[in-house]
């Protein structure tokens, strides 16, 4: 288990990265490497060019835009994890990351690549589904912003073009007093989870929820939005019966099936965690009342 | 024809230059182009967790690494924790006094994270121990001494910085 | 006089240099134009070979040599390795080839060696060896593959069925027809590998001037991979030494004996160069043994009062593609089933199933965990047909402690009767009881339901033979520093050797364990060894120390007595020196050690043989049985199917303790992997035995917060066979570990009146059942 042979490149800028892309037919990005680097030693993707973005100082940062934050496609995991931004501004964010591997893997992972990897189970990319972020990616020439809806294009496969790269994400921040809630359920600790649920809503005055965001991950080839309890949920208010009751529609999500989970299971394990991450959601709302659906 | 460099680390406090292939994993750089063999390979896929170094003071998987990727860092392996030759490290003391590990291999794994652990967390609970080196592997010892070790290690440290 | 070390529950000699990363495990050599070696394997389960392409591959840059089968020397070409346990129920021992050319059986086989100066450029070689394969069907499932019709694992033999046979005692129509109660049920438990950290490792050098081989494995066996070198390829035995350096965990696999271990050797004598190999993570998934997938169908007759009156069955076990352990693991699962209780009848068929899957050969625990599954879930259910508590269906049934020794009525895998030689069932298990609050539980489980949680509890005893034979020696030696050394021939993979050795010397010179150096695993220091498997370090290795020590001691004292010029009688060993009892006259060991390296011209003081050493020889008569009992809480969240350990009590009986803090890493370590394969370690295959689960992100090994802290309470019940009294203890925790947790998760699910027949158990099998109740 040892990489094949490549060309290794490390450019100090995004137009340097994004013109070796352009050049090279057969190349990777090599970001925090916790999910290309076991690839290469299995020889699972045999690039003839690696180009190793970790060098890029400008695309490594955490910053506050009107009513958004602002990612580098480098930014590491744990640089999310300790951010105290990211945790007052976007806590569901700072929730799910502390499931992302493990202090090691968090060390090097990074945002960018983990999008790029786009596991169905992986956190950030149901984080970004939820908060509706915008993904900008560069080729040479020029960039665009692909909607975090529009991002996925098949299983492990984002929608860019392989001469771009991810260089930074935009994820709108939701007001003052949101309530959140992300649960996932994975075989061990930091493991890749079997399912997962992501949810943020706005909650107004007794209790009325205003909007509802509900992102179920590990259970459809990408994370998915569940638009059917989203409005199922919208004008309602929150109750352990509202929502027992509108989780249940999560067993119509098209589920994956494999040697380690039945699709049904899949579909059993969205419908429980989305109940217990609107449970988790609506009680930290600030209009909204203490409820333990575990 | 192969693609080399120059990679210029410091280890445990000690400077090395070698010219390697681009593609060597940092674990078999420290291994078989320094020769410090006390960082261990067990899976080579960034699971098992025996090859964490720390770089730069921080845990990082050293086979998810490029050696290349570690020019001009500063990294800790198992050979440098020991504060001399004669004597443990409060850490690595607590590990032999608690029977905290039996073949070794996952050894140096585990004492890197838990430096980084214990310095960022220097009382933790059980439970915050057991998630912290649940990215290691460990087949001998069912983690109870490992544990046992990494809570009595939290103690020595405070009683040592409250001197 | 030193504290006493013997029985002491001190640190490890081992941990210092482990600790500071001086350990050297065989991928730590780097030896002087060392070559580096990487393997083509099968990618497919069963496969007829058509041609193979080595010209790429010779071409590529740094690569020395590639062999295939036909480059071999002749008489390797159609080798086997040698089998290792013959038995006359195996009527298909398939042994598997040096490297394959014709049909392989399993995916991961051999089939070309590149031997390069790295291994990157080894492994890049590899690829570009071009095999042209004719894919046939593959036997995967073992109870399918005894089928009529079935896939044939190996093409051309009549069937799968590799072995076949029957134990048993007793009167069974008796017993059955006039039972109060019978309850049939099938059980299934799945594979399970050893997975040690390190993988296995090989590197040869070749000495032409001594004409010498030199092997360092990552081996449990030593002498046994020395034994089977000579006799595969035909060396002479003084030619070859075998050393096991630091191993990096064992587990079961790394005791047998692999081809890697012959081809490298061959490779390095060939080409006249250091070779090295390092198994690979996926090389361990393919090619390394594992072990358990067996099924059973069984049968079990009770009285209305809860005495058992006989259990009868069949059992199944999937062997793999070949036998180089022959029948030992399903062998010890049939023997394993009376376990610790009074069983007036019992008959148990076993069919052995070729598959087209890597070797089974014991993993921790030995077919013993999957018998105890059986038996322990048949005596859950006996008790609840009976409406009798299960704790207390087991106390009716448990041998009597004054009955000990007990004769079974089944002859042992070491081919002697089963006799139980002592033990205390009975107070084993309230021991563990009383540990894990068995009687407190009912009220905590109704306060939990109350809550909404679903906890559970679980029991399970089991016995075990350990400290098999055939033999372990030890040569004791005092330097003329004084220092005392221990050899002998098993491998340590963090059994802690050095320490409990160490422990059972020092007390014969009064010197604390830091004078007294073990070295393990080298052929080169001891003239016959067996190997660290089957739990029997401590009984055979320990024991030879023991009497070789004495005799060193008795020697000290006899020389002494010269060179002090007193009466034998009058004379002590304190803190390494001799002394007059009474008197401040004495002698060190030191000086004895050089007194006895004799002066130049005269005699030897008292006679005596030269060389303060002796060595001996431990043959036990038969196995020790060790016992023990698992009590395990569990909370399962009953939406996710998740099952948390709350609690799990282990009461242990492995006779006399050497090093209390050891045995109790022992049976700690031994729990996790029982965990593992009780929820989380699952290998899948295709239909045709092709591997799904081929890394540690599939395959899941037990991690920290997944594994409950044991406690562990020693009940000592010295065994007679040997001087010592102890009896194994590296196995114990792993075998009742899945039929106590399947019956915890059970328990925790009663309202749902699920039924847990299998292992391991996951959280989708859960809800599953508690949505089909």
């Amino acid at each position: 288990m040892k990489p094949p042979p490549f060309t290794y490149h490390d450019p100090r800028s995004i137009d340097d990265a994004v013109g070796l892309l352009a050049e090279k037919d057969n190349a990777k990005i090599l970001a925090g490497g916790q999910s290309l680097m076991p690839m290469l030693n299995m020889r699972f993707v045999l690039p003839d060019d690696v180009i190793d973005i970790n060098l890029i100082e400008e695309l490594s940062y955490i910053r506050e835009d009107g009513d958004a934050l602002v990612f580098g496609g480098m930014t590491r995991q744990r640089d999310i994890e300790f951010s105290e931004l990211v945790a007052r501004r976007c806590p569901l964010m700072k929730e799910a990351i502390l499931n992302v591997g493990h202090r090691q893997t968090r060390n090097r992972g990074t945002y960018g690549g983990s999008l790029s990897h786009l596991d169905p189970s992986a956190e950030l990319p149901s984080v970004s589904m939820a908060q509706d972020a915008t993904v900008t990616v560069r080729k040479k020439g020029g960039s665009r912003e692909i909607a975090m809806a529009d991002f996925p294009m098949a299983y492990m496969t984002p929608s860019f073009d392989l001469d771009e790269m991810v260089t930074g994400i935009r994820v709108p921040l939701w007001p003052e007093g949101h309530g959140y809630g992300f649960v996932e359920f994975a075989r061990r600790h930091g493991d890749f989870a079997m399912a997962s649920s992501a949810v943020l809503l706005d909650v107004g005055a007794g209790g009325r929820i205003e909007r509802a965001s509900v992102t179920v991950g590990g259970v459809g080839p990408s994370p998915l939005r569940v638009t059917a309890v989203e409005d199922a949920l919208t004008g309602e208010t929150g109750s352990a019966e509202l929502f027992t009751e509108i989780a249940e529609k999560c067993r119509e999500i098209d589920a994956m099936e494999d040697v380690y989970a039945p699709a049904w299971y899949r579909q059993h394990l969205a419908a429980v965690l989305t109940r217990r991450a609107l449970g988790k959601a609506f009680s930290r709302a600030a209009n909204g009342t203490e409820m333990n659906l575990r | 024809m192969s693609d080399r460099r120059t990679v210029s680390v410091t280890v445990n406090g000690q400077s090395y230059e070698r010219e390697v292939e681009t593609r060597l994993t940092l674990a078999d750089f420290l291994r078989h182009e320094l020769l410090l063999t006390g960082t261990h390979v067990g899976c080579e896929h960034g699971v098992c967790g025996a090859c964490t170094i720390l770089l730069d003071g921080i845990t990082a998987r050293s086979c998810l690494m490029l050696a290349v990727q570690a020019n001009g860092h500063e990294i800790t392996t198992i050979e440098g924790i020991a504060p001399n030759e004669d004597e443990l490290h409060p850490l690595q003391q607590a590990f032999q006094d608690n029977h905290g590990l039996q073949c070794g291999f996952c050894t140096p794994g585990m004492l890197t994270t838990l430096l980084e652990f214990l310095r960022d967390n220097p009382d933790p609970t059980e439970r915050e121990v057991r998630e912290a080196i649940s990215g290691n592997l460990c087949r001998c010892t069912g983690y109870q001494g490992i544990v046992n070790a990494a809570l009595d290690a939290a103690k020595r440290l405070q009683a040592q910085s409250g001197d | 006089m030193g504290a006493k070390m013997f029985g002491a529950r001190v640190p490890r000699l081992e941990d210092p240099r482990l600790l500071t990363g001086r350990g050297s495990y065989t991928d730590d050599f780097h030896l002087h134009g060392m070559l580096e070696a990487a393997f083509v394997r099968s990618p497919h389960s069963h496969a007829k070979i058509r041609a193979i392409d080595k010209s790429a591959a010779l071409a590529h840059s740094g690569v020395v040599a590639v062999y295939t089968a036909q480059d071999l020397p002749t008489h390797l070409r159609d080798q086997t390795v040698p089998f290792q346990v013959p038995n006359p129920a195996i009527s298909q021992p398939f042994q598997q080839r040096l490297l394959e050319d014709r049909e392989v059986c399993f995916a991961g086989e051999p089939i070309a060696l590149v031997v390069a100066e790295s291994r990157y450029a080894a492994e890049d070689a590899a690829t570009l060896v071009e095999v042209d394969y004719e894919i046939l069907p593959g036997a995967s499932d073992a109870k399918e593959a005894l089928a009529e019709g079935a896939p044939l694992c190996h093409a051309g033999s009549p069937n799968n069925e590799g072995a076949k046979y029957t134990v048993g005692y007793g009167d069974l129509d008796a017993a059955f027809s006039g039972a109060h109660l019978v309850h049939r049920e099938e059980f299934w438990i799945h594979r399970g590998g050893g997975f040690a950290i390190e993988n296995r490792a090989v590197v040869a050098e070749y000495d032409e001037l001594r004409d010498m081989v030199t092997i360092w494995s990552a081996t449990q066996s030593p002498f046994l991979v020395k034994q089977n070198v000579v006799d595969m390829l035909g060396w002479e035995s003084d030619r070859v030494r075998v050393i096991a350096p630091d191993v990096g965990g064992g587990f079961g696999p790394k005791t047998v004996y692999y081809v890697e271990e012959a081809l490298i050797p061959v490779v390095a004598k060939e080409l006249g160069r250091p070779v090295k190999w390092i198994e690979d993570r996926r090389e361990n998934f393919l090619a390394t043994n594992m072990e358990r997938d067996q099924y059973w169908d069984m049968e079990i007759a009770v009285d209305a009062d809860g005495k058992l009156r006989g259990v009868r069955g069949r059992m199944i076990h999937d062997t793999g593609a070949y036998m180089p352990w022959g029948i030992i693991s399903p062998y010890i699962s049939a023997t394993t089933v009376p376990g610790p209780y009074v069983l007036p009848a019992y008959k148990l068929e076993t069919r052995v199933a070729l598959t087209n899957k890597v070797a089974v050969t014991p993993v921790r625990g030995a077919g013993r965990p999957q018998a105890v599954f059986a038996m322990e879930r048949l005596m859950d259910r006996a008790a609840e047909k009976l409406g009798m508590d299960r704790a207390e269906i087991r106390r009716r049934n448990l041998i009597p402690t004054e009955e000990m020794p007990y004769s079974l009525g089944l002859i042992f895998r070491d081919g002697k009767p089963m006799t139980y030689d002592s033990g205390d069932y009975p107070k084993c298990q309230a021991e563990a009881l009383r540990i894990g609050d068995y009687d407190g539980f009912r009220a905590r489980q109704e306060a939990a339901r109350a809550e909404g949680r679903n906890i559970g509890i679980g029991i399970a005893n089991y016995v075990e033979g350990t400290g098999l034979g055939p033999f372990e020696g030890a040569t004791v030696r005092v330097q003329p520093s004084g220092r005392i050394c221990v050899y002998t021939g098993g491998g340590d993979s963090g059994q802690g050797h050095w320490t409990t050795l160490a422990q059972v010397c020092a007390d014969k010179f009064g010197v604390d364990i830091s004078e007294v150096d073990v070295q393990t695993g080298d052929t080169g220091t001891i003239a016959s060894g067996v190997g660290t498997f089957a739990s029997r370090i401590a009984v055979n290795a320990g024991s030879s120390v023991h009497l070789a020590a004495n005799e060193v001691r008795e020697k000290a004292i006899k020389v002494a007595s010269h060179l002090l010029e007193a009466a034998e009688e009058d004379l002590d060993i304190e803190d390494g020196r001799v002394v007059v009892k009474g008197t401040d006259q004495s002698v060190g060991l030191a000086e004895i050690a050089r007194a006895v390296q004799g002066m130049p011209g005269f005699s030897l003081p008292g006679g005596v043989e030269p060389g303060l050493e002796a060595t001996h020889y431990f043959s036990p008569s038969q196995s020790s049985y060790c016992n023990g009992t698992a009590v395990v809480e569990v909370e399962v969240d009953i939406e996710t199917g998740h099952v948390e350990i709350l609690n799990y009590a282990m009461a242990h009986d492995s006779g006399t303790l050497i090093n209390p803090f050891v045995v109790d890493g022992q049976v700690q370590g031994a729990v996790a992997h029982g965990v593992g394969n009780s929820l989380l370690e699952w290998m899948h295959y295709d239909d045709n035995a092709n591997p799904v689960s081929a890394t540690f992100a599939e395959y899941l090994l037990p991690s920290a917060p997944e594994t409950p802290n044991v406690d562990v309470v020693h009940v000592e019940s010295p065994t007679p066979i040997n001087p010592l009294g102890v009896k194994g203890a590296g196995e114990g925790g792993t075998i009742p570990s899945a039929a106590a947790i399947a019956a915890a998760i059970e328990d925790a699910l009663s309202p749902f009146e699920v039924e847990i027949s299998g292992a391991p158990v996951t959280p989708d099998m859960i809800v599953g059942k508690i949505r089909a109740a």
